[in-house]
């Protein structure tokens, strides 16, 4: 037993109590009903368990707020509504999270999910937002709490998971040290008692030889480790709660698999509610027993996990899930592949940094698009596939190999090969109007006759589902997805042959990462253009690409049909990837997770 | 331990850092000697007659330019001063000859004193005055910028805001003759400044000095106020922050412990820097309060076109600017570990 259960009454009571069934794996098919059952029918096993939990924390001085009624909700949110100004971000929502249950917000940007995240604690005071309607939390009504109140109630008995690890640290200070310091909040414990408090929650929840990374700052931690650090720093309290808002966004995808894991087993653990912020229905599908879909700050549809993933009744919903890529479902294949090979990688290397410090980000890479075909690249952050890319545009110099645009030696850019980028925001010039930005591959090319120009300009933005009459309109008056489209217009402009698309859709919501993948699709087919479509999304990858490459510190690991790396796998790192995607069925992910084993511990 | 760790860490460029920074000042040092030379060979005036004064006969001019070797052409002159600065040199004071040792800067024309032991009398005095000031402008400027960043939006900020803004409008000549009238000649608080060394008296030393550094104080302080105010803002937006917040961290270990130290790299880089141009730069400010340090030495001795001093004065400042800088970078590499030297 580690010394992190040892001293922790939560930990002991439950633990004895429902879990080591769950964690027995009988929990994929019985984990909603053993959850439910905490809430509802059997409060006694895990009740009792909280009130011991609830002890422990009197014991360590922390009992001196409202105490938490045994018998309430742990959430209860009464058509809560936030304003902004003008902009109501909720509208009117209203729900439950029982004691140990776990709830999934899911949403689009600007659905609200997050907004309500912080209203759960009050977040929002004093920053000239309007909060109307009722939140209790834990026992605390939220809205009436004083601060004093407040501040015992965050990190206390509600702890939140924030989504950018990097900066939800404080850069300057050990991250040991940054834990002990909200234990100390909400404990008054002393200095030592909180540097092991902190080291024992470090260790908990799977950082590596605890004691002496403790020390380490942020910078010095993985995006994993910072993200296991976040989520020690709401344990180090035993919250009651724990509200995690995109905990998983910023994350590679086995590493995300980790995360989900280990905060499934701390609420098997501690017994934990969960409220889990998302807009990824899949990483919903994984942790939790309920979810609630979220459009223009109201509630769309709310129901068990299983029900409304499998059975949506409301057309948001259905539309939602209808956009979200599938990585298990086989590619249908539309329009022709030639023969002629547009774009040829011979060998590729590419090394970064002097000296001791030199290393190579692209390795011996040998690739070949024909024309009308995609090929997907797929890799994790550091594989080297958008220095991969930027090489196969010319905007970066190999070190070593060579590329051929249709059989020609090629160095450095040209019209024939064109980039769509992924930040649409930062990848056009906000001083601009799109029509301008689109123009520059032509004049570029030489072309001089402003009315050719502008005729060429709208009839690209026609193409790419913009209105031709927006030419003069500035970036900022976008949405994400119509900025890619701009992008792709500017791309087209200079009639490739070939696009390399890096992470063209990871920064759009699914619904509009469906339109643009779409259109990607249709001007292939009616261009024949030969795409590179550089992802870490492997189910985008899947639905987009004929033939596949996966990418490992540099080099190829993977290479061929899609459907044949999807189904059968050879490479070890490849089965790893695909196992970590979130399935969309919880029963698959309660199995898949169950295969995947305990990284926490481990 | 680790704490050290990671500082090796931060500081692991240091030696290469080093040697390009030295490289670095040789170069600047050499080229503004090679300057000063130019525009003092073009420069209009006698400067053989100015020496000599104004009741010497030619005969006796002639003998002084002479003496200072001021008809050999420019390119002999400076070649002699660099053999003075390596290997030193032997001049005659008329009557005997006398060695200056390496690095030798070379001997006043007015005073046939050697420049370098001339920099190393003046040198205490603009150190105590700009070692001081600074002391108190880090304590008025830093105090102030917490102050408005915690306060902000509020009446406090607002005032302090347009006090600084004040400070940093006006020049020292005006402050330091306002202070100096109120304050020494009307209210006779303090003494009319006059250099007492701190080895003498120190307790002297502080009292005479405190006009002066309150006088830079008040200027640079509005500066710092600046800085630490908007780094802490800056900081306050940042998601760290939000984190702190929601653990119901209070809003006075979230000012000092987290949004303070967000604004420590910046302030000590900076002042570092300001310490090397108020070396260079006390010009103004002690001929205003008769102070005889450098800044004096070096105006008097441009007025009668003393070349060795005003050479020796300027490479000496130079060489404080640019080793400020050096110790202003590795100071913020130290306290901002995310920052590699390189």
């Amino acid at each position: 037993m580690s010394p992190a259960e040892a001293d922790d009454g939560v930990l002991r009571a439950v633990g004895d109590g429902v879990l080591p069934a769950a964690r027995n794996g009988v929990l994929p098919a019985a984990r909603n009903g053993v959850l439910r059952a905490v809430g509802d029918d059997v409060p006694g096993a895990v009740g009792d368990g909280r009130g011991a939990g609830g002890d422990g924390l009197a014991e360590t001085g922390d009992g001196s707020g409202p105490a938490a009624p045994g018998g309430g909700s742990l959430v209860e949110v009464t058509d809560l509504s936030v304003a902004f100004g003008d902009l109501r971000a909720v509208d009117g929502l209203s729900f439950r999270l029982e004691r140990g249950a776990a709830l999934g917000l899911v949403g689009e940007s600007g659905s609200g999910k997050s907004t309500v995240a912080s209203a759960l604690l009050a977040l929002h005071r004093g920053t000239g937002a309007r909060v109307g309607g009722a939140v209790r939390v834990a026992g605390v009504d939220v809205q009436a709490a004083s601060d004093d109140e407040l501040r015992r109630l965050r990190g206390g008995k509600a702890a939140m998971v924030f989504q950018d690890p990097l900066s939800s640290l404080d850069p300057y200070h050990a991250v040991g040290d940054q834990i002990a310091e909200v234990y100390r909040v909400h404990t008054r414990a002393s200095r030592r008692a909180a540097r092991a408090r902190a080291v024992e929650v470090l260790d908990r929840v799977g950082i590596p030889d605890a004691a002496r990374r403790a020390r380490s700052r942020p910078h010095e931690f993985s995006g994993g480790m910072r993200q296991r650090t976040l989520i020690a720093m709401a344990l180090a309290c035993r919250p009651d709660l724990l509200i995690a808002d995109e905990p998983t966004t910023a994350l590679d995808v086995t590493v995300q698999a980790q995360i989900l894991d280990l905060l499934h087993t701390l609420r098997e653990e501690t017994g934990m509610g969960l409220l889990l912020v998302t807009h990824d229905v899949g990483v919903a599908a994984e942790s939790v027993d309920e979810i609630l879909v979220m459009r223009h700050g109201r509630a769309v549809e709310h129901g068990p996990v299983g029900t409304v993933l499998g059975a949506p009744r409301d057309t948001y919903t259905r539309e939602l899930l209808g956009a979200v890529p599938r990585v298990d479902a086989p590619r249908v294949a539309e329009g022709d592949v030639g023969d002629e090979t547009v774009l040829e990688a011979v060998g590729l290397r590419r090394e970064f940094g002097t000296g001791k410090r030199r290393f190579a980000a692209v390795d011996d890479v040998s690739l070949t698009v024909r024309r009308g075909e995609t090929l997907g690249v797929v890799g994790e952050s550091g594989s080297g596939k958008t220095t991969l890319g930027r090489m196969l545009v010319g905007l970066l110099e190999p070190t070593a190999g060579t590329v051929r645009h249709e059989g020609r030696e090629q160095t450095g850019v040209s019209p024939s090969v064109q980039m769509v980028f992924q930040d649409p925001v930062s990848s056009l010039n906000p001083r601009r109007s799109v029509g301008e930005s689109i123009a520059d591959p032509l004049r570029a090319r030489g072309e001089r006759d402003e009315g050719r120009i502008e005729g060429r300009v709208r009839e690209l933005l026609e193409r790419v589902g913009l209105d031709p009459d927006h030419y003069d309109r500035y970036p900022h008056e976008f949405s994400g997805g119509q900025r890619q489209r701009v992008g792709i217009a500017r791309a087209l402009a200079a009639e490739p042959r070939a696009i390399v698309c890096d992470e063209p859709v990871s920064a759009l919501d699914v619904t509009t990462q469906a339109q643009v993948v779409a259109l990607l699709g249709e001007l292939q087919r009616e261009l024949g253009l030969a795409l590179v479509f550089v992802a870490h999304d492997l189910a985008v990858v899947r639905q987009v690409s004929d033939r596949v490459a996966v990418m490992r510190r540099g080099r190829i690991v993977e290479y061929g049909p899609v459907d044949e790396v999807y189904e059968s796998p050879r490479d070890p790192y490849t089965e790893q990837l695909l196992a970590a995607v979130p399935a969309l069925d919880p029963e698959v992910a309660a199995r898949r997770r169950a295969a995947r084993g305990e990284p926490a511990t481990a | 331990m680790s704490a050290l760790k990671g500082l090796s860490g931060s500081l692991a460029g240091f030696p290469g850092f080093a040697l390009r920074r030295l490289v670095g000042a040789v170069v600047t040092l050499f080229a503004i000697s090679v300057i000063i030379y130019l525009v003092f060979y073009v420069a209009p005036g006698d400067v053989a007659q100015i020496t000599c004064g104004p009741r010497c006969s030619p005969a006796q001019v002639h003998q002084v330019a002479e003496q200072l070797r001021l008809d050999d052409p420019l390119y002999v002159r400076y070649w002699h001063f660099l053999q003075g600065v390596f290997v030193g040199q032997d001049y005659s004071t008329g009557t005997s000859v006398q060695h200056c040792g390496a690095p030798c800067l070379g001997v006043s024309y007015q005073s046939g004193q050697q420049v370098t032991q001339l920099i190393w009398a003046k040198l205490p005095v603009t150190f105590s005055l700009v070692l001081g000031a600074m002391v108190l402008w880090l304590i008025l400027g830093v105090g102030t910028g917490v102050l408005s960043a915690w306060r902000r939006g509020r009446f406090t900020e607002r005032a302090l805001t347009a006090v600084t803004l004040a400070g940093t409008a006006t020049p020292v000549f005006v402050i330091g003759l306002v202070l100096m009238i109120v304050v020494c000649g009307q209210l006779q608080l303090l003494p009319f400044p006059q250099y007492v060394p701190f080895t003498e008296d120190p307790e002297q030393w502080a009292w005479n000095l405190l006009l002066p550094w309150l006088s830079l104080a008040l200027i640079e302080s509005a500066k710092y106020a600046r800085l630490t105010r908007s780094s802490m803002l800056e900081t306050l937006a940042e998601d760290h922050v939000r984190t702190f917040r929601a653990y119901g961290v209070g809003e006075r270990s979230i000012i000092g412990r987290h949004a303070l130290r967000g604004a420590v790299a910046p302030v000590i880089a900076l002042s570092a820097n300001d310490f090397g141009s108020a070396i260079g730069g006390a010009v103004l400010s002690e001929t205003l309060f008769g102070l005889p340090g450098l800044g004096r030495e070096l105006v008097h001795a441009v007025t009668v076109v003393d070349l060795p001093v005003v050479v020796g004065m300027v490479l000496v400042t130079g060489f404080f600017v640019v080793l400020a800088n050096a110790v202003a970078d590795v100071l913020f590499a130290v306290a901002d570990r995310r920052v590699v030297l390189s």
